[in-house]
């Protein structure tokens, strides 16, 4: 099944588009699909796996972002001077694993005082800290000019493979499918593992959790650390593939819609969150978006009057929040359920016959 | 050497006193029960033994050596596991994984190794899938092995506590009133399943217990508590004769006629 997955999604998918004129703006959704994806991902361990609530997760896909965007313009320049920047886009590949290991740092130090808080409080805190992150970023073009506050930062430098400047998104298509796969291959051993267990078991009853010699503080931190990993390496594509980044692109929507994304595609399930991630993006970017230009052109061309007050571009958010609520009412439970893994005990007694035989 | 040591030991929550200079001793590979009306601190005192409080007053020795300070986990770590009053599964996790997160500790497993596969890995998981299975047969639950934990019975899911408390590989297992909303058959099994544990696995085991049936048929040392304080303690003929148990549980009065 994976197998056929990974043909569609490699072969198959950017075939079928390259035959229209809009091949490049396909792409450009597929590719932030799989950006999603991902986030969605990183944010399903802490949300749905751990029963962390992070209203904040957002924040470590701007640290990701930032890190590679401050070093692949010339902004660097403004506080380092052992060395000419921008960095050349050969050095993309090793700020995805920097970007990554830079947003799980954050990750670390934000859950050693915040993890102490559980529930509600623990919400509000990665509330104000996905703000805080922003707003940090909004300022620090002064007094030495980090950021470039919120003019944002332009002209990233596109990453380069083999000489080659990787610009269109249907080449990012790729970049992010292989990233997106080795998440997926990350995820699924550490779900499979002692890792995923205990951070359920620490979901399902903490007291308990604790009681079984699991170490509480440790597991949530690794949680956090590992969502924000993945958070991070897609901030550093994401800012390679806008070339543009500012404040503006990291604000609490985008981790409310993270966080819509596990929920809807159903909490702790890795089939579910891939699903619900792709749902929503190509609610946002594509479906809703033709829908609101549909309407306009029909309120322009076929002389039905829409007034201003509902006018498309308006309702699209409306639209949005009203598939969101028919969703939670008829699948409480996301669109594919967190499954648990079946054991077959005959695993167990053949091997102990044979061990027994061999004996 | 006693196995478990108590020495005034006391807990006060805002103002009132649970727990009052209570002292007592554990033989190895024995079985013990506190028993005394609700409210008595018999709970209290399992949490402090396992580090869920600590205590206001007082010292918990395990083999001599103190536990005071210890989180949970690193209880669980020294050798004493428990079952809850008011079960506590994973209930969306299956009974077998149940089980295994039990063999948490057992496991030398970290994020990085889990990633790579590793061989050990590999191996450590698969040695700890058989452990978590013969402790399922041991119980009686191995054909619900992939059954989601809160669909259980009530009675089986107070059987794959005690398998999960089991798997922590523990020396002194903690039994929260194990036989809580058993009937009577079930009660039977259960009181074969606890000698036939302190046997196999050779441990010291402490149970709170409401069922007199129960605790009268299996303790070997019996400790009363009412009120936060020991008001007794000997072998089952004693506490039964004890004017003091008798007052607690009937009322004073009791014991004049």
């Amino acid at each position: 099944m994976w197998a056929a997955a990974g043909l569609v999604l490699a072969v198959l998918l950017p075939f079928a588009a390259s035959q229209g004129d809009s091949y490049e703006s396909f792409m450009d959704v597929s590719t932030m699909v799989g950006i999603y994806v991902c986030m969605a991902l990183g944010l399903n361990i802490v949300v749905g796996m751990a029963g962390l609530l992070d209203l904040g997760f957002v924040a470590f896909f701007a640290i990701g972002a930032y890190t590679y965007a401050i070093f692949a313009t010339p902004q660097a320049n403004n506080f380092l001077h052992f060395m000419d920047f921008p960095l050349s886009g050969n050095t993309f590949w090793l700020f995805i694993l920097i970007g990554g290991l830079v947003a799980s740092l954050f990750g670390v130090l934000l859950g050693i005082p915040v993890l102490r808080v559980k529930g509600d409080y623990l919400a509000i805190v990665t509330l104000g800290f996905g703000e805080i992150i922003r707003i940090v970023f909004n300022n620090m073009d002064k007094p030495i000019n980090i950021t470039n506050g919120a003019l944002g930062l332009s002209s990233i430098t596109p990453p380069t493979l083999f000489g080659i400047q990787l610009l269109n998104a249907s080449q990012f298509y790729y970049v992010v499918l292989v990233v997106a796969l080795l998440v997926l291959f990350i995820i699924r051993k550490l779900e499979a593992s002692k890792v995923g267990r205990s951070w359920r078991a620490v979901r399902e009853n903490e007291i308990a959790a604790q009681a079984m010699g699991i170490n509480l503080f440790k597991t949530k931190l690794t949680a956090f650390a590992v969502g924000a990993l993945f958070s991070g390496m897609m901030g550093v594509i994401f800012a390679s593939k806008q070339t543009f980044i500012d404040p503006t692109s990291f604000t609490m929507l985008e981790s409310i819609t993270i966080l819509v994304m596990v929920v809807l595609g159903g909490m702790g399930s890795v089939p579910g969150v891939i699903l619900g991630a792709a749902v929503v993006t190509i609610l946002n970017l594509q479906v809703l978006t033709e829908v609101s230009n549909w309407l306009t052109d029909l309120s322009v061309n076929g002389g039905i009057a829409i007034p201003d007050v509902l006018s498309p571009s308006k309702m699209q958010r409306f639209i949005f929040g009203l598939l969101l609520i028919l969703f939670a009412l008829y699948k409480p439970k996301g669109l594919i359920q967190e499954k648990n893994r079946i054991v077959d005990p005959k695993k167990f007694t053949e091997a102990g016959e044979n061990a027994h035989a061999s004996n | 050497m006693p196995m478990l040591q108590i020495k005034d030991l006391g807990k006060n929550f805002a103002g009132i006193q649970a727990l009052k200079d209570v002292s007592l001793s554990v033989e190895p590979n024995s079985i013990t029960a506190f028993i005394g009306p609700n409210g008595a601190g018999k709970t209290t005192l399992f949490n402090m033994i396992t580090g869920v409080y600590p205590p206001s007053t007082g010292e918990i020795l395990l083999e001599g050596k103190s536990l005071l300070g210890c989180k949970p986990d690193e209880i669980s770590r020294r050798g004493i596991a428990r079952t809850f009053q008011n079960i506590r599964l994973f209930s969306k996790m299956t009974v077998f994984e149940n089980v295994l997160v039990g063999c948490h500790n057992q496991l030398k497993t970290n994020v990085l190794t889990a990633v790579l596969g590793l061989p050990f890995t590999k191996k450590e998981e698969n040695i700890a899938e058989k452990e978590a299975y013969k402790l399922l047969q041991f119980v009686g639950l191995a054909e619900s092995l992939n059954e989601e934990a809160g669909n259980l019975s009530y009675g089986n899911q107070r059987k794959l506590e005690i398998a999960r408390a089991l798997a922590t590989k523990p020396r002194i297992l903690l039994l929260d009133e194990p036989a809580a909303g058993m009937n009577p058959r079930e009660t039977r099994e259960l009181t074969d399943l606890i000698l036939k544990i302190r046997d196999e696995f050779k441990l010291t085991l402490i149970l709170i217990e409401h069922d007199m049936k129960l605790v009268m048929k299996l303790s070997e040392h019996i400790i009363v508590l009412d009120h936060g304080e020991k008001i007794a303690e000997g072998n089952s003929h004693d506490i039964q004769n004890n004017p003091k148990v008798i007052e607690a549980y009937l009322g004073t009065g009791a014991v004049a006629k």
